[in-house]
C-alpha cells in the first residue's frame, strides 16, 4: 500500500526524467493557488521564497516572531555539497554513496542520490545570494572535512553556518514579503491540520499573543516544522523546538517513519546541574583538529596536565585507525558512552571524555586556532567557566537530530494528499545516521529544489478548486483544538509542564538513548502511557487560553511528546537489529560494532495512528538496492 | 547563592507595568541566567502565579530573540554576549538585580519583558537581500572575492538581530543593525547592483517605523552581543550619502 512512487531507469536518471514527465502548472494559474508553509527554517523559508517566486500565494506560519529566528539559526559547522573544488576526488556519485553507507543503508538509493545531485546547486544559490562562505587567500570558497567522510566537501561561514543560510533564505522570504507573494504570520502556531474528504485543505492555528485560535484554507499544506529531539527534554534543539505539528498530522493518517532513530551527538557540553534547561553542541568540526581521549586508569581524576601521554587512551584513534577521531557520529558517541560506562569518564560526573587541542596549538599555532575555532572555545569558556586553550574540553554526547519523522514518497508528499513534509520533519535521507553537515543541505534541498518541482504534480490536478474555512471541516477541528486547550487548563494539578518533560526525558534517555535493549525498552513502553496518564490528571497550567501563555503552549507539545515517546520505544522494539543510531545491545559484533540484519530488517517502518489508546500499525516499505552493496561499515 | 529579582511586570501593551520583588534561593553557579528565571517560574506555578513572560529558544547566542536590560545593562554587564548566556557566576551572592525588557518606541511591550520586533523583519523587506531567484545562478567560485572583504562582511552578517543596540541606544536608534546588512552586501560583488536603493530604503523603513537618529554616542557597540563595529554606521553613512546624491 505504500507507494513511495520512486521513478524507473538508471540512478543517475531518475530526477531528470522524473522532473520531465511530472506534471507542470501553467504560469499564469500559478497564482490561482495557494499553499500553506508551517514552519520558516531553512527548509520551510526556502520554500515559501521559491514557491512565491514562481507565483504561488504563500501563507506561512512559525511561532517564532521571525523566520530568523527557527532552530536552525543555531547549527554551527557547515553544509555538504559535491563540488570537488579541492581536487580530492569527490563526486556526485561520492557524496551519494558516503551518505548511503554513513546511513547504514537504511535510506532509499533515488532519494539520497538526488540530494547529491542538487547539492552543488544549493552552494551556487548561496553565494549569490551573498551568504559570506569562507574563502581562500585567492578568493574562492574554502572547504573542510566533517566526520564520515575522506574528502574535504564541507563548505562553511565561521562557527555560523546555520545562520548565514537561514538569513539567505530569510533574504529571499522578505522579498516574497515585500511584494505580497507571502504573507507571514509570525507568532502563530499550528494545532491541526484540517482535512477535507481525506486531504490535507488547511490548518488551525493559535495566535500566541492574544490566543485567538482560527482557520486557514489552501490547496495544499507543507510542513517544514523541525525535529523532535526535544522528546528528550534535555538536547541541543531550541527550547521551543516541538513535534506537535507533526504528531498531529500524523494523528488525521500521516505515517511517521522511524521514530525511534535519533541521532546523539558525541561532541556536546556535559551536564552540570538538574537544573539544566538545554545542552550546547560544540560543533563537530572540531574533531578535525581536537583529539578525543580518556586516561587508561579507571577513576583517574588527577588534572589532565599531569596524566602523560603513555596514561592516555585515545581511544578513537587506536580503535579506528583510518578514521580515527573523524568516525561518524553513532561511533563516536556510543564509544564515549562505553569508556565513561567502563569508568574511564572525567569530570565531576564522569559522565565526559577530553577533546583536547594541545596538538593542535602546537602544530598550527594559536592564532590560527583562534581563527578557525575562536568562538567555540569562547562560548565553552563562558558555559563551563574552563579555558579550553589551557585545559582540554569536557565533551558528551547529547540528543541532537532526528533522522525519524513523517513519512513522504519521492515526492516529499506523506500518505495524506497534499501534505508534504520537508527538513528535519521528514524521515529524510539520512538513513539511520546523518553526517555531519548534511542536514542543512537536505533541508535546502527539499526547500529550495525539490518541491518546487514535485508539488505542481498534484496541485495541477487541482486547478479551480476552491477550499473555504467555512466547510465543516474546518470549524469540527476548531472545537476540538479549543476543547483540548481548555481541558489542558482546567486540569490544575500539582506538577509543573516541566517536571513531567524531565521526567519523560528520562525515561528516553536512559531506554531509547544510545544503547537499548529489549527489556528497558519494555520498561518504557509501560512507563509512558502512565506518565501520560499523569499528566492528563495532574499538571498544572496556570493562566487563561485567549492571553499569551507559555505555560500554556509547552503543555500541548509535552502532551505530544509523551505520545511520539511510546511510539519511538515501540519502534525501536520491533527493530531487531543495531543500524546507526539505533543500538540494540542484543545485536552487536564480538567489537562492539552495530550489527545490522539486512535480510528481516532492510525496511522503512512506517507507522500508522489507529486511535487514541490504540497500538500503531506498522507498514514496511522494503529498501531495494541496486546500485551499492550493503557492507558492514567499517572505519578501521 | 541567593539573588533578589527585582521584575519589570506589564500585562499587555496598553496597561501600566511596574516593578515585582522576587527573591530567589538555592541559585547555583553553574546555572544559566534563564535557568534561575525557570526555576523561579517554576516555584510561580506552583504558588498559583503568573509566571515571568520573556524571550528565549536558543539559549546559546545565536537566535537573537532573547534580550533583557540587566542592572541597566543590555544583555547584562559582560560584553560580547546574548542574555541567554550570561550565568550565576557572574552575579554576586545576596545581589539585587534589575530585569527590564527593551524599552524603545518602536518596540511596544507584548507582556513583561517580551516585546514586539517586528519593526526589524519591515526594515529588511524593504532591501536587505540580493534580489536572485531560486536557480539559474552561476558556478559558486566564478565570483572570486578577496578573503579580507569575504571575512569583512562576514563580520557584518553575524548581526543576530536582537536589538540590544536600540535598546542602549538613548535615540532609540536602529543604526548598527541597518549598518550591519547594508555593510555585508556593499562588500561584497553580489550586492552591487542594488546598493544604492538599499541604503535608500532601508534608511527610509527605519525611519518610518519610528526609530530615532544616530548621534554617534557608541553605546550600540559597547552593547552588542555580536560586537558589531560602529565602523559599520560610517560605511552606511557614506552609501547613503552617495545614493543621495545619485537621486
Ligand atoms: C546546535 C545544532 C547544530 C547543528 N549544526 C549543523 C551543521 O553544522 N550542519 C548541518 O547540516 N546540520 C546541523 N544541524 C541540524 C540542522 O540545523 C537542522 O536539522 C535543520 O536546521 C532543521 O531545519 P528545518 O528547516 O527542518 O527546521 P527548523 O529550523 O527547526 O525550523 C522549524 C520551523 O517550524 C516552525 N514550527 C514548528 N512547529 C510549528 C507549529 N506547530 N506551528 C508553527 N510553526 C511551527 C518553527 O517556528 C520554525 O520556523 C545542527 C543542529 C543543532 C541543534
Ligand atoms: S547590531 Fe548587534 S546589538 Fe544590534 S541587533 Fe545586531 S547583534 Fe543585536
Ligand atoms: S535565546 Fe537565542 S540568542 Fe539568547
Amino acid at each position: 500500500m505504500l507507494n513511495n512512487k520512486i521513478p524507473s531507469g538508471p540512478l543517475a536518471e531518475k530526477w531528470t526524467h522524473h522532473k520531465f514527465s511530472s506534471k507542470l502548472v501553467n504560469p499564469s494559474n500559478k497564482r490561482k493557488y495557494d499553499i500553506i508553509i508551517v514552519g520558516t527554517g531553512l527548509a520551510g523559508a526556502s520554500a515559501a521564497a521559491s514557491l512565491a517566486e514562481l507565483g504561488y500565494n504563500v501563507q506561512a506560519f512559525s511561532y517564532h516572531e521571525s523566520p530568523r529566528r527557527a532552530h536552525s539559526i543555531a547549527a554551527q559547522g557547515g553544509i555538504n555539497a559535491a563540488k570537488n573544488y579541492p581536487n580530492d576526488s569527490d563526486s556526485i556519485y561520492r557524496l551519494f554513496y558516503d551518505t548511503i553507507k554513513g546511513g547504514d543503508y537504511r535510506s532509499r538509493e533515488a532519494n539520497v542520490y538526488r540530494l547529491a545531485e542538487v547539492s552543488n546547486n544549493i552552494i551556487d544559490q548561496c553565494v549569490a545570494q551573498g551568504i559570506p562562505f569562507a574563502r581562500e587567500y585567492g578568493g574562492l570558497l574554502d572547504n573542510r572535512s566533517f566526520g564520515g567522510a575522506q574528502v574535504s566537501r564541507t563548505f562553511y561561514a565561521r562557527g555560523q553556518t546555520g545562520q548565514q543560510l537561514l538569513l539567505g533564505a530569510y533574504s529571499a522570504l522578505v522579498r516574497q514579503m515585500n511584494r505580497g507573494q507571502v504573507k507571514f504570520h509570525p507568532r502563530h502556531e499550528m494545532l491541526d491540520l484540517v482535512l477535507i474528504d481525506g486531504e490535507a485543505k488547511g490548518i488551525v492555528t493559535r495566535n500566541l499573543i492574544t490566543g485567538e485560535i482560527q482557520s486557514h484554507s489552501a490547496n495544499a499544506v507543507v510542513l517544514a516544522t523541525g525535529g523532535y529531539g526535544n522528546a528528550f527534554f534535555l538536547s541541543t534543539n531550541a527550547m521551543a523546538s516541538n513535534a506537535t505539528a507533526a504528531w498531529r498530522a500524523h494523528k488525521k493518517g500521516a505515517f511517521f517513519a522511524n521514530p525511534c532513530i535519533t541521532q546523539i551527538h558525541p561532541t556536546c557540553i556535559p551536564v552540570a546541574s538538574g537544573h539544566q534547561s538545554k545542552l550546547t553542541l560544540m560543533s563537530e568540526s572540531l574533531r578535525n583538529d581536537g583529539r578525543v581521549w580518556v586516561p587508561k586508569k579507571k577513576g583517574d581524576k588527577r588534572h589532565p596536565s599531569e596524566i602523560t601521554e603513555d596514561e592516555r587512551d585515545y581511544y578513537l584513534e587506536r580503535l579506528y585507525p583510518s578514521f580515527g577521531n573523524l568516525v561518524p557520529r553513532d561511533v563516536a558517541s556510543r564509544r564515549a558512552k562505553e569508556m565513561c560506562d567502563l569508568g574511564h569518564g572525567v569530570g565531576e560526573t564522569g559522565l565526559a571524555v577530553f577533546l583536547d587541542f594541545a596538538d593542535a596549538i602546537e602544530r598550527m599555532g594559536k592564532d590560527v586556532v583562534v581563527q578557525k575555532y575562536g568562538n567555540l572555545f569562547d562560548m565553552y569558556k563562558q558555559i563551563t567557566g574552563e579555558d579550553p586553550y589551557e585545559i582540554p574540553m569536557r565533551i558528551y554526547p547529547a540528543v541532537h537530530y532526528t533522522m525519524g519523522g513523517l513519512w513522504v514518497d519521492y515526492n516529499l508528499m506523506s500518505t495524506i494528499p497534499g501534505l508534504y513534509i520537508l527538513g528535519e520533519a521528514n524521515f529524510s535521507d539520512h538513513g539511520a545516521n546523518r553526517l555531519g553537515a548534511s542536514a542543512l543541505m537536505q533541508g535546502l534541498a527539499d526547500g529550495y529544489f525539490i518541491l518546487p518541482y514535485t508539488i505542481g504534480d498534484y496541485l495541477s490536478g487541482k486547478l479551480g478548486e476552491v477550499v473555504s474555512i467555512e466547510n465543516e471541516a474546518f470549524s469540527k477541528t476548531e472545537s476540538d483544538v479549543k476543547n483540548r486547550i481548555n481541558n489542558l487548563i482546567s486540569i490544575n494539578g500539582n506538577r509543573t509542564v516541566d517536571d513531567i518533560h524531565k521526567e519523560l526525558g528520562l525515561i528516553l534517555w536512559e531506554n531509547v538513548g544510545m544503547a537499548r535493549n529489549k527489556s528497558g525498552l519494555e520498561k518504557a513502553i509501560d512507563s509512558i502511557p502512565k506518565l501520560k496518564d499523569e499528566f492528563w490528571s495532574n499538571v498544572k497550567v496556570t493562566g487563561v487560553a485567549d492571553e499569551l501563555n507559555p505555560e500554556l503552549e509547552k503543555a500541548g507539545r509535552v502532551a505530544d511528546f509523551l505520545e511520539l515517546g511510546e511510539l519511538m520505544a515501540r519502534d525501536a522494539l520491533n527493530r531487531e537489529e543495531s543500524c546507526g543510531g539505533h543500538f540494540r545491545e542484543e545485536h552487536q559484533t564480538e567489537e562492539n560494532e552495530a550489527k545490522r540484519n539486512d535480510k528481516d530488517f532492510s525496511f522503512v517502518a512506517a507507522w500508522e495512528h489507529k486511535g487514541n489508546n490504540l497500538p500503531a500499525e506498522l507498514h514496511k516499505e522494503k529498501l531495494i538496492f541496486e546500485n551499492v552493496e550493503l557492507t558492514t561499515r567499517s572505519y578501521k | 547563592m541567593k539573588v533578589i529579582l527585582k521584575v519589570w511586570r506589564q500585562n499587555n501593551a496598553e496597561s501600566q507595568g511596574a516593578f515585582e520583588t522576587y527573591p530567589v534561593d538555592n541559585v547555583s553557579e553553574d546555572m544559566s541566567f534563564f535557568e534561575m528565571m525557570d526555576m523561579l517560574n517554576d516555584q510561580l506555578v506552583l504558588d498559583e502565579k503568573t509566571p515571568i513572560a520573556f524571550d528565549h529558544d536558543c539559549r546559546e547566542g545565536i537566535c537573537g530573540t532573547c534580550g533583557l536590560f540587566i542592572n541597566g545593562r543590555a544583555h547584562g554587564k559582560i560584553r560580547g554576549i546574548t542574555t541567554c548566556q550570561l550565568h550565576m557566576r557572574s552575579f554576586e551572592d545576596g545581589e539585587t538585580i534589575i530585569v527590564e525588557p527593551w524599552r524603545a518606541k518602536a518596540f511596544p511591550v507584548i507582556r513583561d519583558l517580551i516585546v514586539e520586533r517586528t519593526s526589524f523583519d519591515r526594515i529588511m523587506e524593504a532591501g536587505g537581500y540580493v534580489s536572485v531567484k531560486t536557480g539559474g545562478t552561476p558556478d559558486a567560485n566564478a565570483i572570486p572575492i578577496a578573503k579580507r572583504n569575504a571575512d569583512e562582511a562576514m563580520d557584518a552578517a553575524s548581526c543576530i538581530g536582537c536589538a540590544a543596540c536600540v535598546a542602549t541606544c538613548k535615540n532609540s536608534s536602529a543604526m548598527l543593525f541597518v549598518a550591519a546588512k547594508v555593510s555585508h552586501l556593499s562588500l561584497l560583488p553580489q550586492g552591487q547592483p542594488e546598493r544604492n536603493e538599499r541604503a535608500l530604503n532601508m534608511i527610509e523603513a527605519m525611519d518610518e517605523e519610528g526609530f530615532g537618529n544616530c548621534t554617534n554616542t557608541g553605546a550600540c557597540e559597547i552593547e552588542c552581543p555580536k560586537e558589531i563595529s560602529i565602523s559599520h554606521i560610517g560605511r552606511l553613512n557614506r552609501e547613503f550619502l552617495k545614493a543621495s546624491l545619485k537621486g
